[in-house]
């Protein structure tokens, strides 16, 4: 057998194993998955118009943590706390401790932005589905840690006024990852009702330190 | 019946006052054999006396039964069906659920109209469904047998994986996926205990217990409806109902809950 005809046969063997490559196409990469996953949503989450799948696009936070599951390395997690630390927007009147009956009934209310909402009515924070925080309210939820006496145990100082404000306007910024809504970087709550909900965990006369 | 529906409706009086008298919060046993009495008079059997007449109902413009409606197990067969699901089907070409699969028989058996069929899939006090009859029906008859979904097929592979992707996908504008109620054992959102669907546990008693009737609603609800509700309250759009989003989040959560013995139509508050 010469050479040409040796190469040939090597030839037609390579191209014959590529037809069998592609026959059984291999499994996809998680790129690639996540791709499909992305475009499969969007058609299906259709119904509602444009600026409803527009919800499915992720920010820089949404997609490390996806990505992630929620178990970003150290490094990321703490650029991601640094980048949305800086997105905090405080009040100007430098007041951060505002009505806190007023942030009890956010706190109870559950409604805000799903589509089943009337448009335009005022979302809560719904903090009671995931922390207690009264002792007086039986129905809380544990996805987040009990608040029962947070003032109480840590005092109003500034320090503490600015960190716990800062926290309920974005908990990205001290805790990549966490489970709890943004609710002042996402325009859930406005400055003056984060000030309120500040105000229940931290006025001496909330129901949160009695 | 009447005399049913007068002690569940006590039954279920009984439970919301425990849940609120609860001294302890979360009063998860006491919950659990209030549920455990409702169980024993579950209004879902006249959804699934309703969704057996409609199989075998002559309907549509082909005026045919979906007695030929193959459900994974062969033309007709029923009993075991839903156990097995979601699955591929080779003459669709996709991985589909119960619900897509019936919709998939009502349009080529019965010549219905896709979109008339998925157009008001869910029922309330003013239009009874159809598709959540017929799905009690046949998840009732897979009662008491283990949840068996294999990924036999590199699509079916590929739609768990899909899913998988869909339950960790973080978005909209309270940053929520499923994984941020259902990544973790022993949560609740206030008193609702949150079953952990990632592991098998967790997995097992959410998904044998739907179709599920709701005591709140007063009709029996199906996965497909479960899982819309759970995106509402994410903040996601509304989701097409028996699209491919929700089969392949259904494959997963399906998967994950393999062994465990199927218990619907369940009764849940």
């Amino acid at each position: 057998m010469n050479i040409a005809r040796k190469s040939v046969i090597a030839v037609s063997a390579l191209a014959a194993a590529v037809l069998v490559a592609c026959a059984v196409s291999p499994p996809a990469s998680e790129a690639e998955l996540e791709q499909k996953a992305i475009v499969m949503m969007k058609q299906d989450f259709a119904k509602l118009g444009p600026q409803w799948v527009a919800r499915l696009d992720q920010d820089e936070v949404q997609a490390l943590c996806t990505r992630s599951r929620d178990a970003v390395t150290p490094e990321v997690g703490k650029e991601i706390q640094t980048r949305q630390l800086a997105t905090i927007v405080y009040p100007a009147s430098g007041k951060l401790m505002g009505d806190w009956k007023k942030g009890e009934a956010i706190a109870q209310l559950g409604r805000g932005l799903q589509f089943s909402d009337p448009p335009g009515s005022p979302a809560g924070g719904n903090c009671y589905a995931c922390h207690q925080l009264s002792s007086s309210e039986i129905a809380y939820g544990t996805i987040g840690p009990s608040l029962l006496h947070y003032g109480k145990l840590r005092g109003n100082s500034d320090y503490i006024q600015r960190y716990t404000y800062g926290k309920i306007y974005n908990a990205e910024a001290y805790a990549a990852c966490s489970s709890m809504p943004r609710f002042g970087h996402n325009k859930i709550l406005t400055q003056e009702q984060i000030a309120d909900v500040t105000a229940l965990l931290l006025d001496p006369a909330s129901p949160v330190n009695k | 019946m009447p005399g049913k529906l007068m002690r569940l409706v006590l039954l279920a009086a009984c439970a919301l006052a425990a849940t609120a008298v609860a001294q302890a919060p979360g009063n998860d046993d006491e919950i659990a054999r209030n549920r455990q009495a409702l169980q024993e008079d579950n209004p879902a059997e006249l959804w699934e006396a309703r969704g057996e007449a409609l199989w075998s109902a002559k309907r549509g413009p082909k005026q045919a039964s979906l007695a030929q409606c193959d459900l994974g197990l062969g033309p007709g067969v029923v009993k075991g069906a839903y156990v097995q699901l979601p699955r591929y089907f080779s003459d669709t070409g996709k991985v589909q659920d119960l619900e897509s699969r019936l919709v998939t028989c009502m349009v080529t058996l019965q010549g219905m109209a896709r979109e008339e069929v998925v157009k008001n899939p869910f029922g309330s006090p003013e239009h009874q469904s159809d598709m959540e009859a017929l799905a009690t029906y046949i998840a009732g008859r897979s009662r008491g047998m283990r949840m068996n979904v294999v990924l036999a097929r590199p699509e079916e592979q590929e739609a768990y994986r899909l899913g998988e992707k869909i339950f960790y996908y973080r978005a909209g504008p309270y940053d929520f996926g499923c994984v941020t109620c259902h990544g973790a054992d022993n949560k609740r959102i206030r008193l609702q205990a949150l079953p952990d669907l990632t592991q098998a546990k967790g997995a097992q008693s959410a998904y044998t217990g739907w179709p599920a009737y709701r005591i709140g609603a007063g009709e029996v609800r199906t996965m497909q409806q479960r899982l819309a509700d759970c995106f509402r309250q994410q903040r996601f759009p509304d989701v097409a109902y028996a699209s491919d989003t929700v089969t392949a989040l259904t494959l997963f959560l399906a998967k994950n809950a393999n062994g465990g013995t199927m218990n619907a139509p369940g009764v849940k508050l």
